[in-house]
């Protein structure tokens, strides 16, 4: 494993996807997360898995399950109690601050529910923004930003404001920012969690599309149904996995882009 | 797989620091707009205090160097009883013997003699205006100009013919002079063929009505002997004349003779016209402090509000020194916003007050550049407790609550 990101997102993987020798870039080992309140809180109890190159992982479970505390760990926003965590074979539990800003900032995208754009700047400069922290200057920052947005079907608005677009497009911008860095993982915390369901929908296809040009997609749910949709599904309830399950990959032919590739895709997920 | 490979975070390039910097400005302008009006208050009150003292004692300074500093008077003191000296008749045509003397002129008060717009005013209404006798020179000597009419000369110095001070023509209600003006002097009317502008170094003049020697003495009873002798010496042999002046004036008693130096002190009024400066600088100092509390709270209320932007940041890469330097320089942008509109209102209400008093405008390094360093100062003190809270708060919680 090299520090060197792949040079372009789409062509390197698209054709190869289901050639690659499948390359860990997330390991979970055994990770426990106690909080230090009083009485002190245990959110994690022994997780473990490991997540490769280039699939598209739901982790659902209902609140208090413990999934948003996996995704901080997972997005070396926070550090396991005990166990190990490797992103792309990076142990983040022996980093500091810096290294893991550093991790954040070359190796994972995150995309929230309340998609967090600033107001101020416009599309381009808001999808830019997900490389200011890594050393690129402004001019690369925003050739790569017009790139993303092309992947997330917005580059015809690169200098629309956020307060001008509906709430699919912007998250469709939060995604492009979390995908502008070329990230090893794309972390989604409920990203449908604010939309309606037709759009929630559209952002699941472009998931699902994003992640048949090998895209590594991790989506953090409540939502059953939404889990159901994606390849992988990781199911945890009370800070443990309770079922890891896999739909057998389907043919590349049932995968097209758009809604109705997604619909064809969660049937079949539904038959195995 | 092992973690052989290691990430290291990236400094901040300068542009986009700057660029970061001013989010909380151009988000919220009204706010940013008001705190930083304190700093400029503050910077405002100290660059105009320090530029008008330059400013006025410059203008006194150019007054002075105008007028020359080779400038000596001589006056009759008090006698070893008490009582008024008189200087010697002859003194003027002695001291205009000192080599390095290049001018004398002198003035012979006229004490018992008062001066009146009219006989019907009454007597003791005198305006405490002073009559004196004149030498035909005396203008030239002390640097005073005509502001109407002219001077006496050779031929009016033998007539009841007066020039008016510039006070004094004030005190007497005459501010231009037209034929047939005269007033009332001691017990006959005098015309009035001048008026003089303020003399700086000889005040004296400013309130004394002047007439010729031989009409004081023919027409007022004036005994002759001068009061006050006005020098001018070679500017480098100043100090030598001053000494030798008392006893060549009056050989018998040089005690019984004042002498000085007009200019010298003058600048020492130059000097001492800065002793309200300190109250104001207080003041100024006052105000840039409360700005700089205004500073710091509205950064510590701007780190609270935007936990889920530092949250964001922080999620993007940010590391917690991206925070620090990312708050801390944006307080420091307030404040050095503050600061050059400080200066600026500073600089331009010297330029104003002195452009009315006809001073040069003199804002010295110390009050511009103090005021940028004092604003860059109180920034980065004010700006420092909230950037310290930024970088401490987990990303996590800024995050996922709200």
């Amino acid at each position: 494993m090299t520090t060197d990101q792949p040079t372009t997102l789409m062509a390197d993987r698209a054709g190869s996807r289901r050639d690659i020798a499948a390359r860990p870039v997330l390991e979970v080992d055994q990770v426990t997360k106690v909080y230090p309140s009083q009485p002190p809180v245990t959110a994690l109890r022994g997780v473990s898995f490991t997540m490769t190159e280039g699939e598209l992982v739901a982790i659902v479970g209902p609140s208090g399950s413990g999934k948003t505390t996996l995704l901080h760990l997972m997005g070396s926003l926070d550090q396991p109690t005990t166990g190990d965590i490797r992103i792309t074979g990076l142990d983040v539990a022996a980093m500091g601050d810096r290294e893991l800003a550093a991790v954040r900032a070359t190796r994972i995208g995150f995309v929230f529910q309340q998609f967090f754009l600033a107001e101020h700047q416009n599309v381009l400069d808001n999808v830019a923004d997900g490389l200011l922290y890594a050393g690129v200057s402004l001019a690369e920052r925003r050739a790569q930003a017009l790139g993303a947005l092309e992947l997330v079907g917005l580059d015809g608005r690169p200098h629309a404001r956020p307060t001008q677009l509906s709430g699919g497009q912007r998250q469709r911008v939060a995604i492009a920012r979390a995908l502008v860095g070329r990230p090893a993982i794309v972390l989604a915390d409920e990203p449908t969690g604010n939309l309606d369901q037709t759009t929630g929908a559209s952002i699941l296809a472009l998931f699902e599309d994003l992640h048949d040009h090998g895209v590594t997609i991790v989506v953090i749910t409540h939502d059953q149904a939404i889990a159901d949709r994606l390849p992988r599904r990781i199911e945890m309830l009370d800070g443990r996995i309770v079922a890891d399950t896999q739909t057998v990959p389907i043919s590349a032919i049932a995968v097209a882009s758009g809604l109705e590739g997604a619909e064809s895709h969660f049937a079949q997920g539904q038959q195995s | 797989m092992t973690a052989t490979a290691t990430v290291k975070a990236r400094k901040l390039r300068l542009s986009d620091l700057g660029r970061l910097s001013a989010v909380g400005l151009r988000t919220r302008k009204l706010r940013a707009g008001l705190s930083a009006l304190g700093i400029a208050i503050g910077v405002a009150a100290i660059v105009a205090v320090l530029g008008l003292s330059q400013s006025s004692s410059a203008g006194l300074r150019n007054e002075i160097s105008a007028l020359g500093t080779n400038f000596l008077t001589v006056t009759n003191g008090q006698s070893i009883t008490g009582g008024t000296a008189e200087l010697p008749k002859t003194a003027p045509a002695m001291i205009a013997r000192i080599g390095p003397v290049t001018a004398v002129q002198a003035t012979g008060n006229l004490n018992s003699v008062d001066v009146y717009r009219s006989p019907l005013i009454p007597t003791i209404d005198t305006n405490a205006l002073a009559v004196q006798a004149a030498t035909l020179g005396l203008l030239h000597t002390i640097g005073a100009t005509i502001a109407h009419g002219r001077y006496l000369n050779a031929a009016t110095a033998n007539e009841p013919v007066a020039v008016l001070g510039a006070a004094a023509a004030q005190r007497l209600g005459i501010d231009r002079v037209y034929q047939g003006e005269r007033i009332w002097l001691d017990i006959q009317w005098f015309y009035v063929t001048g008026i003089l502008n303020p003399a700086t170094l000889a005040p004296a003049i400013d309130n004394s009505v002047l007439v010729g020697y031989p009409a004081a003495e023919h027409y007022v009873g004036f005994d002759g002997h001068p009061s006050t002798i006005y020098v001018r010496a070679n500017t480098d042999e100043v100090a030598a004349v001053d000494s030798v002046l008392a006893a060549t004036a009056n050989p018998e008693n040089p005690s019984e003779v004042n002498v000085s130096q007009p200019s010298a002190a003058l600048v020492a009024q130059a000097d001492a016209q800065s002793a309200f400066d300190d109250l104001f600088l207080g003041l100024g100092a006052v105000a840039l402090l409360v700005g700089a509390v205004g500073v710091a709270n509205i950064m510590v209320i701007s780190v609270l509000e935007r936990r889920s932007e530092i949250g964001l940041r922080r999620a993007l890469g940010a590391t917690k020194g991206h925070i620090r330097i990312q708050f801390l320089s944006e307080a420091v942008l307030l404040a050095l916003l503050g600061g050059a509109v400080g200066v600026g209102l500073g600089v331009a209400s010297t330029a104003v007050y002195a452009e009315t008093k006809g001073w040069t405008v003199v804002v010295p390094v110390l009050a511009w550049g103090g005021g940028f360093g004092a604003a860059l100062l109180i920034g980065a003190v004010a700006g420092l407790l909230p950037a310290l809270r930024a970088a401490r708060m987990s990303p996590t919680e800024a995050l996922w609550t709200v």
